[in-house]
């Protein structure tokens, strides 16, 4: 008899909640592990929408013209198959979903209501007022509860992945996690793990990402062997709430209902926001975008705002921001599709967004780049491990549109575990004719850096301290501009903070909940990665998509018309390059005026 | 000019089996703080306000936008969301203390497990019959959307439990929350045709008849669910279903 295949998955939001959904409707049973109840992952952060092409509103939209959108929006850096296969299966995602109970916003007709985001002229975005990735983590939740209650998905919440358990031949056989109460390290045993453990925001300090978007998962398996992919392109999002603790965001969507994005003309106007007259505010936006207006793609409304704030020195007196505003949009839509945001703005700056403009500024917002998967099952270079979402590099190219991350969670989630499954069952020999001293290697191996951190007495580094400056330094110099110099100025940073790593102080030497430890073990990730990020990004010279260098002002695609591929050896970080599919829309320049 | 401070006292337990004792932080003031920035300062400088090496504060928090639910603590004894509770806004000294009707975890975290377990009991879900492609979902008039998307927006952070005199020692009310989402999944055009074993479940120790009405949940709600509004509907359908579980049989 051939042996039940065995599936872990590591991450509960979107993509990993519908990889087990996928896993569980198959049979097969799943383990899925998540630090945080699956329930409070960061996909419920996700504001704005989801988008599928529909063609609901007689405006003639197309899947193709989403596939368009998309890799244009990307500046022609996504490999192409998998992302016109996406924007194919996306109207269908939406029924799924829809079918799931999501509540999403309606017409008079009772059916699916659309609104416009940036990078396309279409209304194309389904949504759930403006908490739409709330909403859709909770239909999957219930669908994975519904799936835990017949016993076919066993979930690991308050675990930690530390590592993959790799056989002698480097194949995948298990996981190794962490206890985030007892502290216990446990490997787990399978004959395949899907990795969806989300975005690498805390590399940057501030971000808009949730606490646990640290990248450590996905650095982990870098330190084993996994390629990541294009890590340089990182997304800073236009419009977000400047924070100490996190910059919170201001949803596109904002801008998808007719928010607008304008400066006083007059520079350091001493008054407030709405005593300034229509005719003395500059729409910088709708000025230099006239086609797209305040919906261009959120790299251009980023460099936009830049330029306004930094370079003409007309941002907000006082400090670096602009003014989103909605102010003039009847309360009742306010009311009905964007509630959810406005309530964040008042809770935390207070002041009321319906009838004073918001101040903004752009913040680190969502990784292109990730662990590299093939070009149709997911897979990583590593057999046996899998990965969907944010954490691997696929659907976005050079730059991401809003409201099509949703989609590529799901669609990648749905991938990778019918994958998964069709690979555990292709093995001649599944885990458990795996010798018992493969995962006791690995246990003692993850044991032994927990036991290094925990007994070291003469340490002298705070572990926030550290984390702080990374952040500091990676936002400073590898999010909107990146000069070469500056990029190198950071590699030598990062080699500093991982040197000072090595004298950290736990300053909790506990066995039980001890939270210092953990996120010790997530910054040592960190700073890799972090490394990873700025190579990558002083390795391109060009300007594409969110990667912008004033030294090399225009796309090189002669050059550079190609894929990052980092690589872990022995301690070396190596980069290599791989070329792109762009076998169904070929090249064109990609701008947002009027003339494009 | 001399910095201005203020100070933090927080409930600190290293075990559940473990004496509970408090510590006093002066922390430095910056415009916008909120307590999470008070516990990370904290966890950047351990020290006590009598200059005492301490250790960093434990505690849950995630997306810090208060909508994942995780950061709910007793705030100057009001349970709510650390990430909205603004420094400025709040009566000094500031007292930080775990939730009190959940298992204490360490310092100020707890296991609100139970209340994921009881979202499994009352079957809170659409059961669909797979994620097959086959065609869109139901209709749904714009005014039944709203009142689903008010009621599918809980984060199960825990505060109407914490505030409920029915939830303690000797009484399991399942809390309103969970009677508000049986509400939701019974109102929807599919999740009301399986609305029978979530009422069953809602019946007995533990269920709907536990509601004091003390009306004390939707004070603390987050998110502005209408509790009271879906403990009376839920009492409704389940007085309902009992009457014709009768009459009729199962």
């Amino acid at each position: 008899m051939k042996h039940q295949p065995k599936i872990i998955i590591v991450g509960g939001g979107l993509a990993g909640l519908m990889a087990t959904i996928r896993v569980a409707e198959s049979g097969v049973p799943v383990e899925l592990f998540s630090i945080v109840p699956v329930k409070r992952s960061h996909s419920v952060c996700a504001q704005g929408g989801i988008n599928a092409a529909k063609n609901l509103k007689g405006e003639g939209d197309s899947t193709w013209k989403h596939f368009d959108d998309t890799i244009y929006g990307g500046d022609f850096l996504a490999n192409q198959s998998l992302v016109k296969a996406m924007c194919e299966a996306a109207p269908a995602i939406i029924d799924l979903l829809d079918r799931m109970g999501v509540m999403f916003n309606r017409t008079p007709e009772g059916l699916l209501d659309f609104r416009r985001f940036g990078g396309t002229l279409f209304h194309r975005t389904a949504f759930a007022g403006a908490t739409t990735g709330q909403q859709l983590l909770y239909a999957l939740d219930e669908q994975v509860r519904r799936f835990e209650s017949e016993d076919k998905v066993k979930k690991f919440e308050g675990w930690t992945f530390l590592s993959a358990v790799l056989d002698d031949e480097g194949i995948c056989r298990g996981i190794c996690a962490m206890n985030l109460k007892t502290m216990e390290i446990r490997t787990f045993p399978c004959d395949a793990a899907i990795f969806c453990t989300g975005g690498v925001g805390a590399i940057f300090g501030r971000s808009t990402n949730s606490v646990v978007c640290t990248g450590s998962a996905q650095s982990a398996l870098f330190q084993q062997g996994a390629y990541y992919a294009n890590g340089e392109f990182i997304q800073v999002h236009p419009t977000a709430i400047p924070g100490e603790d996190k910059c919170r965001l201001m949803s596109e969507s904002a801008r998808g209902e007719g928010g607008r994005v304008w400066v006083p003309k007059a520079p350091q106007d001493p008054r407030r926001g709405k005593d300034i007259p229509e005719n003395e505010r500059f729409y910088f936006l709708e000025e230099w975008y006239p086609k797209y207006g305040n919906l261009v793609p959120r790299d251009v409304a980023t460099r936009a705002i830049h330029k306004v704030v930094y370079e003409m020195k007309m941002g907000l007196v006082g400090e670096p921001a602009v003014y989103l505003d909605v102010s003039h949009i009847p309360r009742e839509v306010l009311e009905r599709k964007l509630e959810g945001i406005l309530e964040i703005y008042e809770k935390f700056v207070g002041v009321d967004p319906h009838v004073e403009p918001m101040k903004v500024f752009p913040a680190m917002h969502y990784t292109m780049g990730g662990l590299w998967v093939d070009n149709e099952n997911q897979a990583t270079n590593i057999p046996g491990v899998y990965a969907a979402g944010e954490c691997e590099y696929q659907y976005h190219g050079a730059n991401r549109l809003g409201a099509n991350s949703l989609v590529s969670c799901i669609f990648g989630g749905g991938i990778a575990g019918p994958a998964a499954v069709r690979y555990a069952r292709s093995l001649a020999r599944g885990c458990e004719a795996t010798s018992p001293a493969v995962y006791e290697r690995e246990r003692v191996r993850q044991q032994d850096i927990s036991d290094a951190l925990l007994n070291q007495h003469t340490g002298t580094e705070n572990p926030l301290t550290i984390w702080r400056q990374l952040g500091d330094v990676m936002t400073e110099n590898v999010t909107v501009i990146r000069y070469n110099a500056k990029l190198q100025a950071t590699l030598v940073k990062i080699d500093e903070l991982a040197d000072r790593f090595t004298r950290i102080n736990l300053q909790d030497r506990t066995q039980w909940a001890n939270q210092t430890l953990n996120f010790v073990r997530e910054l040592g990730n960190m700073i890799v990665l972090a490394k990873v990020i700025t190579m990558g990004a002083l390795a391109r010279n060009e300007t594409r998509g969110a990667h912008y260098k004033p030294e090399f002002p225009n796309r090189d695609d002669a050059n550079f018309l190609k894929t990052t591929i980092a690589r872990y050896n022995g301690g070396d970080i190596q980069l290599a390059y791989e070329p792109v599919d762009t076998s169904l829309l070929p090249l064109r320049e990609r701008k947002y005026t009027a003339s494009a | 000019m001399p910095e201005k401070t203020f100070i933090v006292r927080i409930k600190r337990q290293q075990r559940p089996d473990e004496s509970v004792h408090w510590e006093e932080y002066e922390l430095r003031y910056r415009p916008y703080m909120n307590v999470i920035i008070c516990l990370r300062d904290i966890a950047e400088h351990p020290f006590t306000r009598d200059g005492k090496e301490s250790s960093p504060v434990t505690y849950d928090a995630n997306c810090l936008e208060e909508i994942c639910g995780a950061c709910a603590m007793l705030v100057n004894g009001q349970p709510r969301q650390a990430c909205t509770a603004l420094v400025d806004e709040l009566e000094k000294p500031i007292r930080l203390e775990p939730l009190t009707k959940f298992p204490l975890v360490r310092d100020l975290q707890v296991d609100r497990s139970s209340m994921f377990e009881n979202l499994k009991r009352t079957k809170c879900w659409i059961p669909i019959d797979g994620t097959y492609d086959i065609g869109p979902g139901p209709r749904m008039s714009p005014e039944t959307q709203e009142v689903g998307y008010t009621l599918s927006q809980c984060i199960s952070c825990g505060n109407c439990l914490e505030i409920c005199p029915k939830v303690n020692e000797n009484s399991h009310f399942v809390g309103a929350a969970i009677v508000s989402q049986v509400r939701l999944f019974n109102m929807h055009p599919t999740g009301k045709m399986h609305a029978g074993p979530r009422l069953d479940a809602l019946m007995g120790p533990g269920g709907i008849e536990d509601c004091d009405n003390a009306q004390n949940c939707v004070k603390v709600c987050p998110k502005g669910i209408p509790l009271t509004e879906s403990l009376a509907a839920v009492n409704g359908q389940v007085l309902r279903h009992a009457v014709k579980s009768f009459v009729f049989g199962k």
